[in-house]
């Protein structure tokens, strides 16, 4: 006998809103559905009615942990469909700015994610040691969450004079912070025993399923768009990809904790050989881009992150359209939450499994849920989706 | 199994330390390090507009109202509708506009809320 268990829209292991609707048999998860579509806003959309210098500023409210992922990228596009290319020096301020933007994204994951597991200690301690990121964000760019710090040919403002000392000794403290935090993972019984061998998603599954970002990286596969399509001086740094042959939520945590680390490592070198010279083109504030598609991709902390856009020689993008890393690993929290064989999937296992992907639904909900007049909500089939999208009739429900 | 010792002694070693908050806004509120460059609430200088609304034409949330008065254009800004991100100040030719390290932006009236 099997009963259906919704967990959400709203519940204390979602940051965000989500619905899981869990089919169980007794304790065992045996189906699942998800439903990411609670925050749509339409942002795409309004990214096609605005100037190009105005829509920098929603790109960068996608999502606001990875707001600086989001702007680079969009900046990229731009860049690309004016056929410019930022200076050597914004190049590597970028950088800073989007790792130390990694930095603050994975702190915060992990401590939500210890958190999630009922381990309050750690995520006080974690989000103690990100209020020093914080700070340093707020020194260089000028606010602690969203930069605004890309604009379209480089960077807003250079670095402050007294930025490089002061964010040197907070990588230091970090660092050896980092060390802690590894041993502690290393040996606390409480997380080893509800993180490994949980939610495993094996190397050939994770590629079948698509995901991306630190989430395949935990699965043991060595992919990173920083170093496949270097986009902002990242061939110039050297840097190693964390991977981990886990492929469980354990190997999760383990990823994101060596990140930390390798992030502390780019900006050390990115300031010892931060180059001279202009940190932005100059570009008027209101132009017309010529007519044209562009694609950028970013490695946003969550993982690949692709932002596409047309113009047909306008004021505005004619279309623009956005991949967030969510999206692409929530196909895999499904498939992880399933039993099947000898894997069994536990209602306690669901924040794990569900928190180990960084799940951020604010940035996925850009899918159209079709709601009818009737207030029927319906899925669209993929013939229905490729009749609708040859522009031709509407699609009858 | 291995021995948590070493989270026993960092807790130990907290309990002796000094407390990481701030205890704001009533008490400590000199302890808040506003650095140099934050993007607060918006200052605007009448003398140095010339009136030429390209703050309003890029602003992001339309928070920029462009009003005649009797030195002929000019803008109002409103900070309840602001999201801080300096593209005003940043496009301006006379620097007519500045962003302040002030950030608490609370108020009771909306009027409290319009710089002119």
């Amino acid at each position: 006998m099997s009963f259906e268990i919704p967990i959400g829209p709203q519940h204390p292991i979602h940051v965000e809103p989500i619905m899981l609707r869990l089919k169980v048999e007794g304790e065992l998860i045996v189906d699942v559905d998800v439903d990411v579509s609670y925050l749509h806003r339409g942002i795409e959309k309004g990214l096609e009615v605005r100037p190009y210098i105005q829509g920098l500023y929603l790109a960068e409210r996608i999502c606001g942990i990875c707001n600086c992922a989001h702007s680079l990228c969009y900046c990229l596009n731009v860049e690309q469909l004016l056929g410019k290319e930022a200076p050597p020096r914004a190049r590597y301020l970028r950088l800073i700015v989007e790792e130390l933007s990694r930095m603050h994204s994975h702190l915060l994951w992990l401590g939500h994610y210890f958190h999630t597991l009922g381990f309050e200690t750690l995520f006080m301690y974690f989000w103690r040691d990100r209020e020093r990121v914080m700070d340093m964000l707020e020194l260089i760019t000028g606010n602690r969450v969203t930069t605004a710090y890309n604009t379209i040919g480089g960077v807003r403002r250079d670095l402050p004079q007294e930025a490089e000392a002061k964010l040197r000794r907070a990588l230091d403290y970090l660092e050896e912070r980092m060390k802690y935090y590894e041993k502690v993972v290393d040996g606390e019984p409480t997380i080893l025993a509800r993180t490994q061998g949980v939610g495993v998603l094996k190397s050939s599954e994770a590629i079948s399923l698509g995901t991306v970002g630190p989430h395949l990286r935990a699965s043991g596969i060595r992919h990173d768009v920083r170093l496949d399509d270097p986009y902002s001086g990242h061939d110039e740094v050297p840097f190693n990809v964390v991977t981990h042959d886990g492929c469980d939520c354990y190997a999760r945590v383990k990823v994101r904790l060596g990140e930390v680390v390798e992030s502390i490592n780019m900006i050390r070198y990115a300031l010892d050989h931060l180059p001279s010279g202009e940190y932005r083109l100059k570009i008027p504030p209101l132009f017309k881009a010529p007519e044209g598609e562009s694609l950028a991709r970013v490695e946003a902390p969550r993982g690949e992150l692709v932002h596409y856009s047309i113009s047909n020689g306008g004021t505005n993008p004619y279309r623009y359209k956005v991949r967030t890393p969510t999206l692409a690993n929530i196909f895999s929290v499904v498939y992880m939450l399933k039993s099947r064989g000898d894997r069994e999937v536990y209602i306690a296992d669901v924040p794990p499994i569900l928190g180990g992907i960084d799940p951020c639904i604010c940035c996925t909900a850009r899918v159209l849920v079709t709601d009818e007049a009737r207030r029927k909500r319906r899925i669209l089939t993929l013939t229905d989706l490729r009749k609708y999208s040859q522009g031709g009739r509407r699609v009858r429900g | 199994m291995k021995i948590p010792g070493y989270f026993i002694a960092e807790a130990l070693r907290n309990l002796f330390r000094k407390r990481a908050t701030i205890l704001y806004p009533y008490r400590e509120v000199d302890k808040i390090h506003v650095p140099e460059g934050l993007r607060g609430r918006i200052e605007f200088d009448r003398e140095k507009c010339i009136g030429c609304q390209l703050c309003s034409r890029v602003c992001p949330a339309k928070a920029i109202k462009v009003v005649q008065d009797e030195r002929g254009k000019r803008p109002v800004f409103l900070i309840y509708r602001c999201i801080y991100c300096g593209q005003c100040a940043e496009v301006c030719p006379t620097k007519a506009i500045t962003l302040s390290r002030f950030f608490e932006n609370v108020a009771l009236r909306k009027e409290d809320l319009i710089v002119r």
